[in-house]
C-alpha cells in the first residue's frame, strides 16, 4: 500500500509543556518524523548559579508545576549531600509523604483530566462533568485528596514551603493526620472504581523490547530515595549516572550515531514497575494483574496502567506512612545546619521518571555549578522512536485515526515539556 | 471562594429570569456566556494548575463560562474569546508577537503569576549576557540551535498593557476566583496594595527576623496571607514590590542582621530583578 501522510500536530493539547509532532510518509514510507519541543528555554542551570544554597530548592522546584515535590526533594538531597547534612527519620516520612501525594497528584491528573477524554472520545474533563458525572466527579475527588496531602506537610503541592535543607521546617497537627489517615483508607474504593473502568479500556497494541531505568532501593518500591538501575546493565552509582546517561544521550546529541539499542531508554511509571515489581504492595500487585501490567511489559500504552497501580501503592504508602508518624509521635525539630561543601547529588523517581540534580556549592554557601537530568528529556528518544515503529503499523488507517493514535502514545508517555527543556543538545534526525 | 462563583450564577440566572419576563425579550437569545481563554509563556505552568485545582468549584465554572483555549487540559483552540489569562514571562521573539495577537483578541486581559506579572524568578537569567547563559546550559553548540533562540526576559505588560494583575508563585486559588467573579460580576478585582507583614502579624507569626532569618516581607505585596512564614519559612518576595517600597531602609535592615551588600542584592533579585532595574533607574 502506497500512502501519504503529512501529519503536523501543532502544540499537542492534554499535556504538560509546549510541542509539536511533524510526520511526513511518502509512499507508505517515513521521511520525517520529529517531536518538536517549542517550549522556551529557562536556563534553571544558569539561573541557580550564585544563589545561596538555601534557596536552591525554592528556585529548582520552579522547574515545574506539576512536579514540584520531586524537584524540590532532589535539590535539597543534592544540597544535603554537598553539604554533609543527614536529616532525621521524622524530616524523612514527612519529605516520603509530601512525595506519596505528588505522585498520586501527578498520575491522577494524568490519568483523568488528559488520557480519559481519549478513551472516553471528549476533548477534555469539562465535558465529562456533564457527560460521565461519576467518573469525573471520582478524579475531582482524588486530585483534592493527594493536594492535601501535600498542603499538609508542605503548606500546598504547587512549590512546598516547608522542605527545607537539613529537614523539614513545619509539623503538621496530629488532628491532620489522622484526618488525613481515614481519607486515604476511604480513597482506596474511589481508586478501585477507577480501575474498574480503565480495566473495561481496550489497550491500544504495540510491543516493543526497550532498556527500563528507573531507581531501586534496598527494601520496598524506590521513589524518594534509591540506587539508579539498568534493566539491561543492572545497578548505576548515584554519582556515575551523569557519565552512564551521557553515553545513552548520544544519540540525541548527534543525529550520525548508529542508534543502539543501549541507545534509547525509557523511565517512567512502566519503567519503575518492570524493574520493581515484586516490591509492589499485594494490593498494588493484584491491580497490575488485573489491568494486564507484568514485570516484563514492553508496551508504552501501558504506562498509563502502571501510573494507577502505583496510585494504589502510594496510597497505601502514605497511609502508613502518617501511622509510623503518629506512633513515633511528633515533634518540633530544627533543620540540621551544613557540616562542608562541595560536590553533591540527589535523585529521585519523579512521577515521570528518574530525576537527577548535581551542585557544586563553595565555601559561602553559594552555588558555583548546577546540572540537570529531567525525566522527559530522557523519554524523548524512546518517543520518537516508539513512533518510528509504531506508525507504519496504523498507515492504512485515515489521517484523523492515525492523528488520535500517535497522540495517545505521546500522552502515554506523560511528557512533562517544561521540564525537559534543560536538555543538552537536543537534535532531532 | 465558591460563595462567590453561586453568587454569580444566582446572578446570571435571575438576570435570564427577568429578561424572559420583559418586554424585550422575543428578539432575546439566552445571554452568551463569557469565553475564556488561558495561555502560557515562558514558566513552569503552575499557575494554570492551581486553575485545574478548584475541583470543587469546577462545575460551577463549567456554568458560568465557556473555556475555549487551555492547551493543556483542553483540545479546542479557538480565537474567539472575550477573556484572556495569560502566564509566564516573556523571553523569546516568537512570544511577543503571540502575545500581541492576544491583546488584540481579547476584551480583558489578566496577566496571572508571577513570572507574568514581574518576569518572575525567570529574571535571574538577566543577570547573566544572553551568550553566556546560552553557553552555560546548553555549551558550544548553542548558538546554532533554533529552539533556544532567547531574549533577556520581560513581564506581559512590558509587552502589552494588562487590564488586570493576579500576583503570586504560584498564584493563590482564591485570588484567581476572586479576579474570575468580579469580572463575571463587571466590578473591578482589587489587589491588595501593603506589605505582606500586615498578613503575616494577621496570621499569627513569629517574625522571620525574631526566627535568626531575613524576609522581603516589608517591601512585598500582601495578599498571600503569608503562607511561607506560617509553614516556617520566609518571605520570599514572590508577589512583587508593593507600591512606593522604602527599599532602603529595608536594606539597610537586612544589613544590621548581617547580610553582606551582595547579600541584600540577591535578597531582592530573587523575584524583583526586573522591577529593581525601573526603580534604580529611575534614582
Amino acid at each position: 500500500m502506497h500512502k501519504d501522510h503529512n501529519i503536523n500536530i501543532h502544540e499537542i493539547t492534554r499535556v504538560e509543556g509546549h510541542g509539536n509532532i511533524v510526520i511526513d510518509v511518502k509512499n507508505g514510507v517515513i521521511k520525517e518524523l520529529k517531536l518538536e519541543i517549542i517550549e522556551s528555554p529557562r536556563f534553571f542551570e544558569a539561573m541557580l548559579v550564585g544563589r545561596r544554597y538555601d534557596e536552591a530548592q525554592h528556585i529548582m522546584s520552579r522547574i515545574c508545576g506539576i512536579c514540584a515535590v520531586s524537584h524540590t526533594s532532589a535539590s535539597l538531597k543534592a544540597v544535603e549531600s554537598a553539604m554533609g547534612m543527614t536529616i532525621s527519620a521524622q524530616s524523612r516520612w514527612l519529605r516520603e509523604l509530601a512525595f506519596a501525594g505528588e505522585t498520586l497528584q501527578s498520575h491522577i491528573l494524568h490519568l483523568y483530566f488528559l488520557v480519559l477524554p481519549d478513551f472516553l472520545g471528549q476533548g477534555s474533563i469539562l465535558p465529562l462533568i456533564k457527560s460521565h458525572p461519576k467518573a469525573a466527579k471520582l478524579g475531582l475527588n482524588l486530585k483534592n485528596l493527594a493536594n492535601e496531602i501535600c498542603r499538609i506537610v508542605g503548606g500546598r503541592h504547587i512549590h512546598p514551603i516547608s522542605l527545607w535543607p537539613g529537614g523539614v521546617l513545619h509539623t503538621p497537627k496530629k488532628t491532620e493526620l489522622r484526618q488525613l489517615k481515614t481519607r486515604l483508607v476511604s480513597s482506596l474504593a474511589m481508586l478501585e472504581e477507577t480501575i474498574e473502568m480503565f480495566a473495561g479500556f481496550k489497550v491500544r497494541e504495540f510491543k516493543k523490547d526497550r532498556e527500563y531505568v528507573s531507581l531501586k532501593a534496598k527494601k520496598g518500591y524506590a521513589l524518594y530515595d534509591g540506587i539508579p538501575y539498568s534493566s539491561e546493565s543492572g545497578g548505576i552509582g548515584a554519582d556515575e549516572y551523569a557519565r552512564a546517561v551521557k553515553e545513552f544521550m548520544v544519540p540525541h546529541s548527534a543525529a550520525k550515531h548508529a542508534r543502539t539499542k543501549r541507545g534509547t531508554y525509557m523511565v517512567g511509571a512502566l519503567a519503575r514497575l518492570n524493574n520493581n515489581f515484586n516490591r509492589l504492595s499485594p494490593r498494588a500487585r493484584a491491580v497490575a494483574e488485573k489491568l494486564g501490567v507484568t514485570a516484563q511489559s514492553n508496551n508504552p500504552f501501558l504506562n498509563n496502567q502502571a501510573q494507577l497501580v502505583e496510585c494504589v501503592h502510594v496510597t497505601e504508602d502514605a497511609a502508613a506512612i502518617v501511622e509510623k508518624l503518629l506512633a513515633t509521635g511528633l515533634k518540633e525539630e530544627n533543620p540540621v545546619k551544613p557540616k562542608t561543601c562541595g560536590r553533591g547529588v540527589g535523585i529521585v523517581e519523579a512521577p515521570r521518571g528518574t530525576l537527577f540534580h548535581e551542585y557544586t556549592i563553595n565555601k559561602s554557601g553559594l552555588v558555583e555549578k548546577a546540572n540537570c537530568i529531567i525525566p522527559t528529556a530522557q523519554n524523548l528518544r524512546s518517543m520518537e522512536d516508539d513512533l518510528r515503529e509504531f506508525v507504519p503499523m496504523i498507515l492504512d488507517k485515515s489521517k484523523v485515526e492515525i492523528t488520535a493514535a500517535i497522540e495517545a502514545l505521546v500522552r502515554a508517555y506523560d511528557p512533562c515539556i517544561s521540564c525537559s527543556t534543560h536538555i543538552m543538545n537536543v537534535k532531532f534526525a | 471562594m465558591p460563595g462567590g462563583l453561586q453568587l454569580c450564577l444566582f446572578l446570571i440566572c435571575f438576570i435570564k429570569t427577568e429578561t424572559k419576563k420583559g418586554p424585550m425579550t422575543q428578539a432575546a437569545a439566552p445571554p452568551k456566556k463569557p469565553r475564556l481563554a488561558f495561555f502560557s509563556f515562558t514558566c513552569c505552568e503552575g499557575c494554570q494548575l492551581t486553575v485545574l485545582n478548584c475541583e470543587d468549584e469546577f462545575p460551577d465554572i463549567a456554568e458560568l463560562v465557556n473555556i475555549v483555549n487551555f492547551r493543556e487540559a483542553i483540545d479546542e483552540k479557538s480565537d474567539d474569546y472575550d477573556i484572556a489569562f495569560v502566564e509566564g514571562s516573556i523571553s523569546k521573539p516568537e512570544e511577543i508577537e503571540k502575545l500581541k495577537k492576544i491583546r488584540t483578541l481579547a476584551k480583558v486581559l489578566v496577566s496571572y503569576g508571577a513570572c507574568s506579572t514581574g518576569g518572575g524568578i525567570n529574571c535571574l537569567k538577566n543577570r547573566f549576557p544572553i551568550e553566556e547563559v546560552k553557553r552555560m546550559v546548553y555549551g558550544k553548540d548553542a548558538a546554532s540551535h533554533k529552539f533556544i533562540d532567547t531574549i533577556p526576559v520581560m513581564p506581559v505588560d512590558s509587552v502589552i498593557k494588562v487590564d488586570h494583575y493576579i500576583y503570586g508563585c504560584p498564584i493563590l486559588k482564591k485570588d484567581f476566583l476572586h479576579t474570575l467573579t468580579s469580572l463575571l460580576l463587571g466590578k473591578n478585582p482589587e489587589t491588595p496594595n501593603y506589605p505582606v507583614c500586615t498578613d503575616c502579624k494577621r496570621a499569627g507569626n513569629i517574625c522571620v527576623f525574631e526566627r535568626g532569618m531575613t524576609c522581603v516581607g516589608p517591601v512585598t505585596r500582601a495578599g498571600c496571607e503569608a503562607i511561607c512564614v506560617t509553614y516556617g519559612a520566609i518571605c520570599w518576595g514572590c508577589r512583587g514590590l508593593v507600591d512606593d517600597p522604602n527599599v532602603n531602609a529595608h536594606a539597610e535592615t537586612l544589613k544590621r542582621h548581617g547580610l553582606s551588600a551582595e547579600g541584600v542584592t540577591r535578597k531582592f533579585d530573587l523575584y524583583a530583578l526586573c522591577e529593581m532595574k525601573k526603580l534604580r533607574g529611575k534614582e
